[in-house]
């Protein structure tokens, strides 16, 4: 479909976030993934998230690997620099970019064959690392590209659309995540945006490692009756534990929230992030309890999405680093040569 | 057997230890080294090591040269022979008339000796013992009591050993007077003992000159430094991890803000090769000087991002420390065996530039210069050195720096550009050079993004399969490969006194021993022009250098010939043309060797007439 070009104009009342930038602003090309397919709708939350946030669209770094999810970078924010880079490796090219210039905004976008099999490693690498990003897997259990093979996160039990069984065990990429030591975990659905949506804008908030497992149906080849990655599955077995409502800037909570309902945590930058619990007993600050309470419904065969876990005082590989605060590629001869006078002496001392 | 007189060189001889590993010799031997530096001689020396950590045979060889000799020789003049495991071959490698210093605190059967060198015992053990009670000092000490009997042995001035000891332990007075009595307790006893000095002799000279002794791998890294590397990203690898280390030590030096403190760079270990060059690939992406360091398992491990760098047109720094493969082939030795596999790496029609330094003042200037080529060209640039450069020190030129010199960051378009309305297509040929201008992420909120990929898009970076617009790309690629012929190192020609129809291509480690060849030969009767290659791709003078003679021998440290290769393919020489010369069993070339081999070559050629012959 990109033989259509997209038109320009909009509704001169289009609505315009404190930037002065309506959504058409942070759309890209249009997409060429089947029409109805789960990553289309989570294209349209990250576009309501920058939207919402008020980023410039420029400011954020687009980085895949290889599959129907990385495609999606195109599809968003237009103005923003992409990298559609190689299979199962966008952690690491994220990572040097990340190095090369802290400033930007730093949106890893992938596919659970990029990241559960192919690039397993460099999933748990770059969350190991504490890379500030915010790494978003659309998972949907299958290889679309190739037609419907199964990928590691396909559950054991659950059948192909051409009739086969998985007997391999399935990797949860949060349980994982939360072990790893990722900062910011979170699932949620591609059907569900009311959900979708702010987690995403705390993800990006969220300075340090932030992992979303989306589930995100094929509706080409894993939407049947059988799989535990089609849409009525999900829905049927989505256990939300809490719902997010994103709060920017210091003006006074205005949602009415009934009493002991909603938990508050504020971010690093002063993101607060109000959590409607949904769950009584649900805490997202306790990384233990959160592996536990996910193995134990998995094993009831119930998919927990929601903000899993949060460390508002996360730190980043930069601080790890101690590196300076002027972005890595901005410095030049001056900042960065030694220069012939300390060559000199470094001469004398190999004498 | 005719009796064999000991030999008797001043300043010409090559003397090898034959340590175990991990027994701390390695300072010691390095000091013995730095002392005949001191002198004013020149000196060689080589590490020839396991691929192991202790308990392994290791020699450590230094070739004496007041002529300036730095490839290695070849033979044993003196064999210090510390390693019971190895004594029989080390005994056997000595040369004739050599001489063979042991420790004989044990005596040894008369069988074990030869008759035709001169055996010099030191009870090494029993004066350590009787000196020192702790385990590890008797281990490090005996090291320095060697040094101080070849001190005696060899006529070395012991205020110089005792001046460079000094400078070691600077600040740390204890180590170093232990240090010195060590020194002198061997010294001592080779006088009152031995015949002192022996056949071989150093004498004070003034042959080193301002040159400085250094390794390849730390030079390469100090021109990182300098060439304004901020990011590194590398998995361990011999023999390439001390480059990342040197690195990391440069820039612990040089690379902090001297108000905040903070780090004016970021290095990161990957968990692999694939994670170090994905790191090095975003990072240049996104405008940084980005490099690695790797050895040939890392190559093969990089190979689909060094297409995706040569396709999507993203600079990136390789340094490749170059050892025998295939497979884990032997870790700690040498050879110049990824010519091929770096040139061509990766799939699909790609082709990449590759810099050969000599030694490490090249290593340090080559490194600096491929962070201006990778900008510039906007791909991958390879700075392949071997082990032998790598990891040995080696006398060089000192390291030179110009101040006024700007980084050539390429070709970028900046927000003012894009603001002015400069026609910006990520992939569009605007000077005809094949290169294109790049923006850096994050440049200008309207203009100037653009998507990159690996798969195949026109000029202005939309996506198409059309064959057309594929084929225009490629064929841009090639023309900037062109480009870049006229811009990486030229290769280096000398002529031989008088002409000659033979000549000689060589590249990288080879250069000393090739130098001393050329005497040799000269000496034999054969003038040969030569020509030191120090990239690809190849510079039009390697065509008509080929072309002004009968024969070329093409000298290299590899199996399949694999430089040789590279010129037949593309400059569509005639294979016969070029006599392949080629020596892959780990250790260093010497100049023997090639002499030997060309010499050989020489004297076939040398056809006597039929009528002669007969009369």
């Amino acid at each position: 479909m990109t033989y259509i070009a997209k038109p320009k104009f909009h509704h001169p009342g289009l609505k315009k976030n404190e930037l002065g930038y309506t959504h058409r602003d942070y759309e890209g090309k249009i997409s060429t993934l089947c029409a109805g397919c789960g990553h289309d709708s989570i294209t349209a939350s990250i576009i309501e998230a920058c939207y919402e946030l008020s980023i410039e669209p420029h400011r954020v770094a687009k980085i895949s690997g290889i599959g129907c999810s990385s495609k999606t970078p195109d599809y968003f924010l237009g103005n923003s620099h992409g990298f559609n880079s190689v299979h199962g490796r966008m952690p690491s090219v994220l990572t040097g970019a990340n190095l090369a210039n802290r400033d930007l905004i730093y949106l890893g976008v992938s596919g659970d064959g990029d990241s559960a099999s192919i690039g397993f490693g460099q999933f748990a690498h770059s969350i190991r690392r504490a890379v500030n990003m915010t790494y978003i897997v659309e998972n949907n259990g299958v290889y679309g590209l190739t037609k419907g093979q199964f990928s590691a996160t396909a559950d054991r039990g659950s059948k192909s659309k051409k009739g086969v069984t998985n007997t391999d065990n399935a990797i949860d990429l949060v349980a994982i995540a939360l072990q790893l030591g990722a900062t910011f975990v979170a699932r949620s659905f591609s059907g569900d945006k009311t959900q979708l949506v702010p987690l995403i804008a705390a993800a990006i908030r969220h300075k340090g490692a932030s992992f979303i497992d989306v589930i995100s149906p094929c509706i080409a080849f894993n939407n049947h009756a059988g799989s535990t990655k089609s849409f009525d599955y999900v829905r049927e077995h989505n256990d939300a534990v809490n719902r997010l409502d994103v709060l920017v800037g210091r003006e006074p909570i205005s949602v009415d929230y009934a009493p002991g309902t909603v938990q508050l945590v504020e971010q690093h930058d002063g993101t607060r992030l109000a959590l409607r619990k949904l769950d009584a007993d649900y805490d997202p600050h306790d990384r233990l309890g959160a592996m536990t309470f996910l193995q134990k419904h998995a094993a009831k065969g119930q998919i927990v999405t929601g903000l899993l876990y949060v460390d508002p005082d996360a730190e980043d590989l930069h601080t790890h680093l101690d590196t300076v605060e002027t972005p890595l590629n901005t410095l030049d001869e001056q900042a960065l040569c030694p220069g012939s006078a300390v060559l000199d002496k470094i001469n004398a001392s190999l004498r | 057997m005719s009796v064999q007189s000991p030999i008797s060189s001043v300043n010409d001889f090559v003397v090898r230890f034959a340590n175990v590993n991990g027994s701390g010799s390695a300072s010691a031997n390095e000091l013995f080294a730095r002392s005949i530096l001191r002198h004013g001689v020149p000196v060689s020396p080589r590490n020839i090591f396991p691929s192991n950590i202790q308990g392994l045979p290791t020699w450590y060889e230094v070739r004496v040269t007041e002529d300036g000799h730095l490839g290695a020789r070849g033979g044993v003049d003196m064999m210090v022979a510390m390693n019971p495991q190895t004594w029989d071959k080390d005994v056997a490698s000595i040369e004739p008339g050599g001489y063979l210093f042991y420790d004989s605190t044990k005596p040894m059967p008369t069988s074990k000796f030869r008759e035709d060198i001169t055996v010099i015992g030191v009870p090494l053990t029993a004066i350590t013992n009787s000196t020192y009670t702790d385990p590890r000092q008797r281990q490090l000490f005996k090291n320095i009591i060697y040094l101080g009997a070849l001190c005696a042995l060899l006529d070395l001035d012991p205020k110089l050993v005792e001046q460079l000891i000094g400078e070691q332990y600077k600040g740390k007075e204890k180590l170093l007077s232990s240090n010195v009595h060590a020194l002198h307790l061997g010294r001592d006893w080779a006088l009152q003992n031995l015949k002192c000095p022996i056949g071989l002799r150093v004498k004070k000279s003034d042959k080193v000159g301002d040159r400085i002794f250094v390794e390849g791998n730390s030079a390469a890294a100090l021109g990182a430094v300098y060439g304004g590397a901020t990011v590194c990203a590398w998995y361990p690898i011999t023999p390439s991890s001390s480059v990342a280390e040197a690195f990391t030590s440069h820039c612990k030096k040089y690379r902090h803000d001297p108000e905040t403190g903070k780090a004016k760079y970021a290095i990161v270990q990957g968990e692999d090769e694939l994670a170090s060059i994905g790191i090095v690939i975003g990072a240049s992406w996104n405008g940084a000087r980005a490099f690695t360091a790797t050895s040939g398992p890392g190559i093969s491990l990089m190979t689909e991002f060094i297409g995706l760098s040569y396709f999507a047109e993203i600079p990136a720094v390789i340094m490749n420390i170059q050892r025998a493969g295939p497979s884990t082939g032997m870790p700690t030795r040498t050879q110049q065996c990824d010519v091929i596999a770096c040139a061509y790496a990766s799939h699909g029609d790609t082709k990449h530039v590759l810099l050969f330094p000599e030694d490490p003042a090249e290593a340090f200037e080559f490194a600096a210069a491929s962070f201006d080529l990778a900008e510039r060209l906007q791909t991958t640039i390879f700075l392949m050195l071997d082990l032998d450069i790598g990891m040995n020190h080696r006398l060089c030129r000192p390291l030179k720096w110009d101040d006024a010199k700007q980084y050539d960051r390429g070709k970028v378009m900046t927000a003012e550009m894009l603001e002015e309305g400069r026609d910006f297509g990520r992939y569009l040929d605007v000077d005809g050079d094949g290169i294109p201008y790049r923006t850096y992420p994050g440049t200008h909120p309207t203009k100037g993004s653009y998507f990159t990929r690996g798969t195949s898009r026109d000029r202005y970076a939309r996506y198409s399969e059309e064959g057309a617009v594929y084929a225009d790309n490629m064929q841009r690629l090639v023309r900037k490969f062109e480009t870049a012929q006229d811009m990486v190192p030229r290769p280096l020609q000398a002529n031989a006194a008088k002409p000659t129809k033979y000549g000689v291509l060589y590249f990288g480690s080879t250069s000393p021993a090739m130098d001393e060849a050329i005497g040799i030969l000269e000496a034999r009767g054969h003038q040969l022009d030569r020509m030191r290659i120090r990239a690809f791709p190849f510079h039009s003078s390697v065509a008509s250098f080929i072309a002004d003679h009968d024969f070329v021998y093409v000298v290299e440290q590899n199996r399949d010939a694999q430089l040789r290769q590279l010129i037949v393919n593309e400059n569509g020489i005639d294979p016969v043309r070029l006599v392949p010369i080629l020596h892959y069993d780990g250790t260093p070339i010497t100049a023997r060797f090639i002499a030997s081999a060309i010499g050989d070559h020489q004297d076939h050629l040398k056809v006597t007439p039929l009528r002669k012959a007969v009369t």
